[in-house]
């Protein structure tokens, strides 16, 4: 009886060392190799990107519609009618923006104008404290940015963020997109979508889809630069920030 | 006693339960690579690697890939084989050669049984009929 247990644990030693090495060679016959990664040569860079809207030239509704289009079109966004709406990019009144408490006798036009939204791709975003997985994340240009691979859909991350900039998607958004962008991915049922400040675009040396769209309404640019043009616009133009008062420090500003 | 003859039927119903798929598949047509529809030669000449290395490896390599771009910035991949540069990306790289998800793809992976998930987001070429 001895002898046999002796025998057998010999017999499954050698077995367990032929396993580990096998498992050895499939592994080393992999090697990543992050040294032979690199950025495009071209891509955009910045301490902390930021978005000014000027809102003197929004005029009408239709304004904000080429905007919209493009980065709904880029982004493969899909159309959904009803209140399963998905939206990177969207407009809403003056009082749903900034609900904050306002000066007294505010000028009328106020109270009628739409605003254009968006992620505020905030300096302190609740939104990747409260993401459990690491799906929602700042990168060090500042950019908050979605992994859709790591998205488990739990949407604390919609609870976290006090500007709505999040759509959940309830369904397969694909029968819903009207002209496939087939250059960039869709989502698919169950995970959580938002503006990525184009950070694929500025990857490539192009500007934001908005940006591009709007004609000089909208300037994107290094807030941390103190040479940038977006500097000199906040410098010399009057600019206000959504829910300031929350701390979350948006990137995004509206000159009114 | 030891109830010896219920413990000895009882190991042969088990150890012919355990070798079920073994004496299932014989007779059997063993399993064939399937023929792949290749991208012609005008169209790409060379992949990232080698086809060999992408045969066993290309599931890493997308890992991989999809990390350093989304998380990491870096979109510009250096092959080991030739030292060419490839942009990092399913649809705009590997999707230009092999048009045909059906043909290419699918065809491992149905024989091979394994369902990965990468289409439910990145967007296959338009079959051509
Ligand atoms: S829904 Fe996705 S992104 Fe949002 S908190 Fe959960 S895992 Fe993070
Ligand atoms: S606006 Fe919302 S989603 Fe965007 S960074 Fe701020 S908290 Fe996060
Ligand atoms: S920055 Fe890009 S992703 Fe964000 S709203 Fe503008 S076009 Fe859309």
């Amino acid at each position: 009886m001895k002898t046999n247990r002796r025998h057998f644990l010999k017999v499954a030693g050698v077995t367990a060392m032929g396993l580990a090495a096998g498992a050895g060679t499939a592994a080393a016959s992999y090697l990543p190799h992050y040294d032979h990664v690199a950025p495009n040569h071209d891509h955009l860079t910045a301490g902390r990107w930021g978005m000014v809207i000027d809102t003197r030239k929004f005029h009408h509704k239709e304004d904000f519609l080429p905007l919209v289009e493009a980065c709904h079109k880029y982004h493969n966004v899909p159309t959904i009618p009803g209140n399963q709406e998905i939206k990177w990019l969207w407009t809403d009144s003056f009082h749903h923006s900034f609900p904050n408490k306002h000066n007294e006798f505010l000028e009328e036009k106020m109270h009628h104008q739409d605003f254009l939204l968006l992620c505020n791709h905030c300096k302190n975003p609740p939104c990747v404290r409260v993401c459990p997985t690491q799906a929602t994340y700042k990168r060090a240009d500042g950019i908050v940015i979605m992994d859709m691979h790591r998205c488990i859909g739990c949407r604390f991350c919609m609870a976290g963020c006090p500007y709505g900039s999040r759509s959940f998607n309830f369904q397969d958004p694909r029968p819903f997109i009207a002209e496939q962008n087939t250059d960039y991915p869709t989502r698919t049922k169950g995970v959580v979508e938002k503006c990525n400040f184009c950070a694929e675009r500025l990857a490539e040396g192009k500007l934001p889809a908005c940006v591009e769209a709007s004609e000089g309404k909208l300037i994107f640019g290094d807030l941390n630069n103190p040479e940038s043009e977006i500097r000199h616009i906040l410098a010399e133009n009057y600019t206000i920030r959504r829910k300031p008062d929350l701390g979350t420090e948006p990137s995004v500003f509206y000159i009114i | 006693m030891f109830d010896g003859g219920k413990i000895i039927a009882g190991i042969i119903v088990f150890v012919g339960l355990m070798t079920f798929p073994f004496w299932y598949n014989v007779g059997q047509a063993a399993y064939k690579t399937p023929e792949l529809q290749l991208p012609p030669k005008d169209v790409a000449t060379q992949c990232v690697e080698s086809a060999e290395w992408m045969r066993a490896e290309h599931m890493q390599l997308l890992d991989n890939w999809r990390d350093w771009v989304v998380r990491d910035g870096n979109r510009v991949y250096t092959s080991k084989q030739s030292g060419a540069h490839f942009e990092m990306s399913l649809q705009k790289s590997c999707m230009k050669c092999h048009t045909s998800k059906e043909q290419f793809c699918d065809k491992c992976h149905t024989a091979a049984a394994v369902a990965p998930y990468c289409w439910d987001c990145h967007i296959a070429p338009k079959e051509e009929k």
